[in-house]
């Protein structure tokens, strides 16, 4: 069901891109003294829409951090990069990936850049262990699609 | 001012996802997979972006305040509860089936994959009927000991 498409190792790639992103989190904190945290940020900016228990206020930033998220592939590509990828395209499969990670992000108050990159940066237990929660998960989830129903 | 600082920090994380690969499910798949073929390509990616946060907020909290923000606004919560992890468990099932996280999946949207398309819209009901989950969960009756 799942798409498997070899990908090579690139650790330059990987780290220099990793960097980048721990740099947009430290912007974050430095200007607006918060949490760089995809899923929190997006919460926030969904509650100008619907209401959103629990959500921050400041709106204005969120929405521009959103725009300037989607901009980037379009600046790669303006600039004559390439943005390869390859999407799985079981759309069953794709809605209810959305659906658990979207609760499970809600519910656990963050995901990779909320837990992942700035919990661990700020030592916080709690996000060490959602990380170790999650990737336990992702980890057993493509075993068994992968290796007991796929194998 | 807000809105361009906000741009930007936008649009730095965005070309950090594309450049590292992050945004390509297909390589966190592999990354998840250690059983088959393994990539470990996103170990480097967490490593690189915790550590620069990690100096980088070191420098940042010596000044008193954030330059646009009124104070640091750090999650203060310790304790390890069952939102947390039933959350946490829950994400990664789902990160494990379609290899997509939030800002991923934010950052390939004008490229309208149709597995994109279907995962976004998805993840934006998921957001809110988690969040009424975690107040459900929190919320406690009126007298008793938090």
């Amino acid at each position: 069901m799942d798409l498997q498409v070899a990908t090579d190792f690139t650790p330059w790639s990987a780290l220099g891109g990793g960097i980048l992103i721990g740099l947009s989190a430290v912007m974050v904190m430095a200007l607006f003294g918060r949490i760089a945290g995809i899923a929190g940020i997006t919460q926030g900016a969904l509650g100008a829409l619907v209401p959103m228990a629990g959500a921050a206020t400041d709106r204005d930033w969120r929405w521009a951090f959103i725009a300037g998220l989607l901009s980037a592939p379009l600046a790669v590509l303006l600039f004559g990069g390439a943005v390869s990828q390859s999407v799985p395209q079981n759309l069953p499969a794709m809605a209810l990936s959305g659906l658990l990670v979207g609760i499970g992000t809600a519910l656990g108050s963050g995901c990779t850049s909320g837990h992942g990159v700035c919990g661990l940066a700020r030592l916080s237990r709690r996000s060490l262990a959602a990380v170790a929660t999650f990737m336990a998960a992702g980890f057993a989830t493509v075993f068994v699609l992968r290796h007991v129903i796929g194998g | 001012m807000r809105i361009l600082a906000g741009f930007l920090s936008g649009l730095v994380f965005g070309l950090g996802l594309i450049i590292s690969g992050m945004a390509d499910p297909a390589k966190v798949l592999n990354f998840l997979d250690i059983a088959g073929r393994w990539d470990p390509s996103l170990a480097f990616v967490m490593g690189g972006a915790t550590l620069t946060a990690f100096l980088g907020y070191r420098l940042v909290w010596r000044r008193p305040a954030p330059l646009i923000g009124d104070r640091f606004d750090v999650p203060s919560g310790r304790q390890i509860d069952r939102p947390l992890l039933t959350g946490a468990a829950l994400f990664g099932i789902g990160w494990g089936i379609g290899g997509f996280c939030p800002g991923p999946a934010l950052t390939a949207l004008p490229l309208m994959a149709p597995g994109t398309l279907t995962f976004v819209p998805a993840m934006l009901a998921g957001l809110w009927i988690g969040a009424r989950m975690k107040r459900a969960a929190t919320a406690r009756p009126a007298g008793a000991p938090s």
